[in-house]
C-alpha cells in the first residue's frame, strides 16, 4: 500500500527534461512516494513546522532589509520607520521578531522529541549532529538579529555576549576587539552583525538540506523506535504525512498569530524600546528567553573562563549524545527509567531558564548550580549508566504490531 | 535484578523530586530576598484601558484630549522625534482632519535649509514635518532639567514595564495583557508623595513611590484644572494622566487598531482552515485506520 | 452499496476542494502585505512640496531644484524664447498634448498651456527625459531648449519634444504661485 513507485513521466517534454535533470523524480521520491512510518504522532510534524519557520524568517527578513538601515544613528529609527510608515511594516516586523521565538519553540520541541524517542541513535548519528549544528547556527543568527534594532538590550546583549570570548586566556581580548572592530560595541559591530545575520540563515538552509538528505537515507524514527520491517509499516509521504503536517502547521500558526497580533511585544523586552546608550547599562539585563538556560549556567560558575566553558559545554555535550546513551532500545516508551529521567531533565532545563531571568544573587545562584550539575550529570552519568542497568520493557516486533495492539486495547 | 531495577528507579525518581523541591524552595526564598532588596516600589495597579484586549480600540476623544495635555504640558520638556504632524490625521489615530492637522503644524516653527545663501531658516511646520523637540540636543535638555534627561515620548509607552512574576506572566499570554507600560506611567504620574521618615531626598528631586529609587527629577507635572478641556471631561490629575497615556500609547503603537482587526480575521481564517484540514486529514487516514479495525 | 460509495466520493471531493480553496485564499492574502510594503511609504508620500524663490533667477537662466527626488527646471525665458515657442504649429509637434498637471489631460501643447498661467516667461518642467529617464542639458540642441545626452532627444523652449526617441513632452509638475516671486511645487 505504501507505493515505492518511481516517477515515470508520460509527457514527452517532461520525459526529455527528466532524462537530463531528474528534478521532478527527486521531488517525487523525496516528498511523495517517500515511505514514512505509519505510527508517527504529532510531535513529528515539528520538522515540517521548522521548515515553514525558516522560510517565514527568510522572507520577512529580506523584506525588512529593504527598509532597515544598519547604522548606529539610524538603526533604531529605521526600525520604527518600518513600524510606522511602511505599508504593513508593523506586521512584517512583528512576524520576524516573534517568528524568531516561534522558531526556537519549535526547535526545542523537535529536539526534545528526538531525545525522548532516541532519534539520535544508530544509524541516525549524523542526522542528529547536523541538527545540533543547525541549532548552533540558529543561536548565532538569533543573537545577531536581536542586536540590529539597536535598543538598550541589543547593545548590552551584544556587549555581554561578545565579552564571553574575553575569558579565553591570551587571545581572548584580541578576539573580542576583532569581533567588535573597535574598542567597544559600535558601528563596525552593528555592520558586521547585520552582514552575518543575513548570511547565516542561508547557511542554515544549506545544513537543513543535508539534514533532510541524511533523514531520507536512514529513514524516520517513530514512537516505537522499531525500524519499519515491511510495506505494511509505512505509508507514502503524500498524502498521509503532508496532510498531517499541514494540520500541525496551521495549529502552530494559530499560536504564532496569537503573539503577532495580540501580544507582539510579550516575548521581547521593554528596554529594547530605549535607544542604545553606551554609557548606561539597564538595571536588569537578560538575553532573549531561548538563551536563558545557558545564561543561568554561565552565572552559576564563579570563574569567568569556567562559566564560559560550562555554557558552551552544555551545547557541545549534545554532539556526543549518540555515544553517551548506551541503551540498545531507542524509544522512551519502552524505557521506564529513562522516561523518568527525561522528564526530570526537561524540568531542569525549564528551571534553568527561569533562573536565567532572575538576578544572579543568593538562592538563585545556589539553585542554578544544582540544576547545572544535574544538566551535565544527565548526559555524562545517567545516560551511560542507564543503558547498563535499566531493564527495558518488551519492544514490539514491528510497527504494525504495536498499532494493532493499541487498537485492540 | 528486576527488583533492583525498580528500586533504583524509585530512588532516582525520589532524587529528582527532592532536587526539584530543593530547587523550588531556594528559588522561592531567593525570590523573596530579591524583591525585598531591590524592588522597594509597589506593583503598579492594573488600569482599564480602551485599547487593551482583543478588540481594543483607541478612544478618539481621549486621544485628542491626551494630545492637548501633551502639547500644553509635556512637550515643553519631552521630545517626540518620531511623531509627525501628518500622524494626527492618520487612520486609527486621534481622528483630526487633514485641515486641523495642518493648522496644528503651522503653529510651530520648524528649522529648514540651507537656503541659497547657505543659511538655515525657520518656517511654519508642514504635515510632513516631525514634532519639533524642545531642546536642540541631550546636553541642552540635561542642562535645563537639573541634569536629568526627559525621555523621548515616541515609544515610551512600550519602553516601560514592571515585573509580573509567576504565574501572572503566563496568565497574561492567555488574557493578552500587554499594558504594563501604561499602567506604570499612570502609577508614576499619580505616585508623588511626601518622602517617608528618614528618606534622604537628593537636591532637586521629588519623592515618587513608583519610580525606581523613588527620587525623580521630574516635578509633579500635572495639577487639577491645568488644561482646559472643551468637552466637559473632569479636569483632574487622574483624568489628565489617563488621557495623555492613551495618547502616548497611540504614539508608540499607531497601528494597534489595524493589528487587532486583522488579527481577528486571521484567527477566524486559521480556525476555519484548521478545521477543514482536520477533517481532510481524518478522511485521508481513514483507509489506514480501517485496515485493522 | 454503489450509491453510498458515490455519495461518499462526492462528499470527500467537496471537502478536498474546500480545503484547497481556503488554503489558496489564505496564501493569496498572506502575499499581499509583502507586495504592499513595496509602495512608497507614508513618510515619502508626505514629502510633497518644494518652494522656489523666483527673484533670484535672472532672465534667460534655468535653475534646477529638487522635488520628490526629481530635478525640476525653472526657466526665466527671454521674449525671444517665448516668440519661438509660440511660432511652432501644433501639427509640427511629436506630442500634441500639454502634459501639464495643472490642466486637463487633453489640453493641447500650446505655449500658453505649457508656460505658467498669466506669467508666460516662467516655464517649470520635470527635468527628466521622457525616453529613459536621463537629465537633459539646457540651452542646447537645435530647438534652443534641451538636449538629452543619452539618446539625442531634443526639446524646444517650451519643453516640448521635437526630435525622438523621446515620446512625450517634458511633464509639468503641479505648482502654484504663492506670491509674485515664489512658487510652491507639489
Amino acid at each position: 500500500m505504501s507505493g515505492h513507485a518511481t516517477f515515470e513521466p508520460k509527457n514527452p517534454a517532461l520525459k526529455w527534461f527528466e532524462s537530463r535533470l531528474p528534478l521532478v523524480g527527486l521531488i517525487h521520491s523525496s516528498f511523495i512516494a517517500y515511505p514514512t512510518p505509519r505510527n508517527l504522532n504529532y510531535w513529528w510534524t515539528f520538522g515540517g513546522i521548522l521548515s515553514l519557520m525558516l522560510v517565514c524568517q527568510i522572507l520577512s527578513g529580506v523584506v525588512l532589509v529593504m527598509h532597515y538601515t544598519p547604522h548606529v544613528t539610524l538603526a533604531f529609527d529605521s526600525v520604527e520607520h518600518i513600524m510606522r510608515d511602511v505599508s504593513y511594516g508593523w506586521l512584517i516586523r512583528y512576524i520576524h521578531s516573534n517568528g524568531a521565538s516561534m522558531f526556537f519553540i519549535a526547535v526545542y520541541i523537535h529536539m526534545f522529541r528526538g531525545l525522548y524517542y532516541g532519534s539520535y541513535k544508530s544509524p541516525r548519528e549524523v542526522l542528529w549532529i547536523l541538527g545540533v549544528i543547525i541549532y548552533l547556527l540558529m543561536m548565532a543568527t538569533g543573537f545577531m538579529g536581536y542586536v540590529l534594532p539597536w535598543g538598550q538590550m541589543s547593545f548590552w546583549g551584544a556587549t555581554v555576549i561578545t565579552n564571553l570570548f574575553s575569558a579565553f586566556p591570551l587571545v581572548g581580548p584580541t578576539i573580542v576587539e576583532w569581533l567588535w572592530g573597535g574598542f567597544a560595541v559600535d558601528n563596525p559591530t552593528l555592520n558586521r552583525f547585520f552582514s552575518l545575520h543575513y548570511l547565516l540563515p542561508f547557511m542554515i538552509a544549506g545544513v537543513v538540506v543535508l539534514h533532510v538528505w541524511a533523514l531520507h537515507v536512514v529513514g524516520q524514527n517513530n514512537p516505537t523506535g522499531v525500524d519499519p520491517k515491511s510495506e505494511k509499516d509505512t505509508v507514502p509521504f503524500t498524502p498521509y504525512a503532508t496532510i498531517k503536517d499541514a494540520f500541525g502547521m496551521v495549529c502552530f500558526l494559530l499560536f504564532f498569530a496569537w503573539f503577532v497580533f495580540y501580544i507582539p511585544n510579550y516575548l521581547g523586552h521593554a528596554d529594547n524600546y530605549i535607544p542604545a546608550n553606551p554609557l548606561v547599562t539597564p538595571a536588569h539585563i537578560v538575553p532573549e528567553w531561548y538563551y536563558l538556560p545557558f545564561y543561568a549556567m554561565l552565572r552559576s560558575v564563579p570563574d569567568k573562563l569556567g562559566g564560559v566553558l560550562t555554557m558552551f559545554g552544555a551545547i557541545i555535550v549534545l554532539f556526543f549524545v549518540p555515544w553517551l546513551d548506551t541503551s540498545k532500545v531507542r524509544s522512551a516508551a519502552y524505557r521506564p527509567l529513562f522516561k523518568q529521567f527525561f522528564w526530570i531533565w526537561i524540568a531542569v532545563c525549564i528551571g534553568l531558564g527561569w533562573l536565567g531571568s532572575k538576578p544572579a544573587e543568593g538562592g538563585y545562584v545556589i539553585a542554578g548550580r544544582i540544576l547545572t550539575v544535574w544538566y551535565f550529570a544527565h548526559f555524562l552519568i545517567i545516560l551511560p549508566l542507564l543503558g547498563l542497568f535499566e531493564k527495558p520493557k518488551q519492544v514490539p516486533a514491528s510497527i504494525t504490531e504495536s498499532v494493532l495492539g493499541k487498537s485492540k486495547a | 535484578m528486576n527488583k533492583l531495577m525498580s528500586s533504583l528507579s524509585f530512588v532516582s525518581l525520589r532524587c529528582g523530586v527532592l532536587a526539584g523541591a530543593v530547587a523550588l524552595a531556594t528559588l522561592a526564598g531567593g525570590a523573596g530576598m530579591a524583591s525585598a532588596q531591590e524592588h522597594g516600589a509597589p506593583q503598579p495597579h492594573r488600569e482599564s484601558w480602551t485599547f487593551a484586549g482583543p478588540f481594543g480600540k483607541y478612544d478618539r476623544a481621549q486621544l485628542q484630549r491626551g494630545f492637548q495635555v501633551f502639547k500644553e504640558v509635556c512637550a515643553s520638556c519631552h521630545s517626540a522625534h518620531l511623531f509627525a504632524f501628518r500622524n494626527l490625521a492618520q487612520e486609527g489615530g486621534p481622528g483630526f482632519t487633514e485641515e486641523q492637522a495642518k493648522t496644528v503644524a503651522e503653529e510651530y516653527k520648524v528649522q529648514d535649509g540651507p537656503n541659497d545663501a547657505g543659511d538655515m531658516f525657520e518656517r511654519p511646520g508642514r504635515l510632513s514635518d516631525r514634532w519639533p523637540s524642545p531642546f536642540p540636543n541631550e546636553q541642552a535638555a540635561r542642562a535645563s532639567n537639573g541634569g536629568a534627561f526627559p525621555p523621548d515620548f515616541s515609544v515610551l509607552a512600550k519602553a516601560r514595564t514592571y515585573e509580573v512574576g509567576f504565574p501572572g506572566f503566563l496568565i497574561d499570554i492567555v488574557r493578552q495583557y500587554q499594558e504594563q507600560g501604561p499602567d506604570y506611567i499612570h502609577a508614576l504620574l499619580n505616585g508623588y508623595k511626601d518622602p517617608p521618615e528618614g528618606f534622604k531626598l537628593p537636591e532637586g528631586a521629588h519623592y515618587n513611590e513608583y519610580f525606581p529609587g523613588h527620587a525623580i527629577k521630574m516635578p509633579p507635572p500635572l495639577s487639577a484644572d491645568q488644561v482646559t478641556y472643551s468637552d466637559g471631561t473632569p479636569q483632574t490629575v487622574d483624568q489628565y494622566s489617563r488621557d495623555v497615556i492613551a495618547f502616548m500609547m497611540w504614539l508608540a503603537e499607531p497601528h494597534l487598531e489595524a493589528r487587532k482587526r486583522i488579527g481577528f480575521q486571521v484567527m477566524i481564517f486559521l480556525i476555519v482552515f484548521g478545521g477543514l484540514l482536520y477533517f481532510t486529514k481524518k478522511k485521508v487516514w481513514k483507509k489506514v485506520h480501517d485496515e485493522h479495525a | 452499496m454503489a450509491t453510498t460509495e458515490t455519495a461518499e466520493t462526492t462528499r470527500r471531493d467537496f471537502l478536498y476542494i474546500a480545503t484547497g480553496a481556503v488554503g489558496a485564499v489564505g496564501a493569496a492574502a498572506l502575499i499581499w502585505p509583502f507586495i504592499s510594503q513595496l509602495q512608497p511609504d507614508a513618510s515619502v508620500l508626505a514629502l510633497s512640496t518644494t518652494e522656489v524663490d523666483l527673484s533670484q533667477i535672472a532672465e534667460g537662466q534655468i535653475v534646477t531644484v529638487k522635488w520628490r527626488g526629481k530635478p525640476i527646471f525653472v526657466w526665466n525665458r527671454t521674449p525671444d524664447d517665448i516668440t519661438k515657442a509660440k511660432d511652432v504649429q501644433l501639427s509640427a509637434l511629436l506630442d500634441p498634448v500639454a502634459r501639464n498637471a495643472n490642466l486637463p489631460a487633453d489640453a493641447p501643447a500650446t505655449d500658453e498651456n505649457r508656460a505658467a498661467k498669466d506669467k508666460e516667461k516662467w516655464l517649470v518642467v520635470i527635468g527628466i527625459c521622457t525616453h529613459l529617464g536621463c537629465v537633459p542639458i539646457g540651452h542646447s540642441g537645435e530647438y534652443d531648449g534641451w538636449f538629452c545626452p543619452c539618446h539625442g532627444s531634443e526639446y524646444d523652449s517650451a519643453g516640448r519634444v521635437r526630435r525622438g526617441p523621446a515620446p512625450e513632452n517634458l511633464p509639468i509638475p503641479p505648482y502654484q504661485f504663492v506670491s509674485d516671486t515664489k512658487i510652491s511645487i507639489g
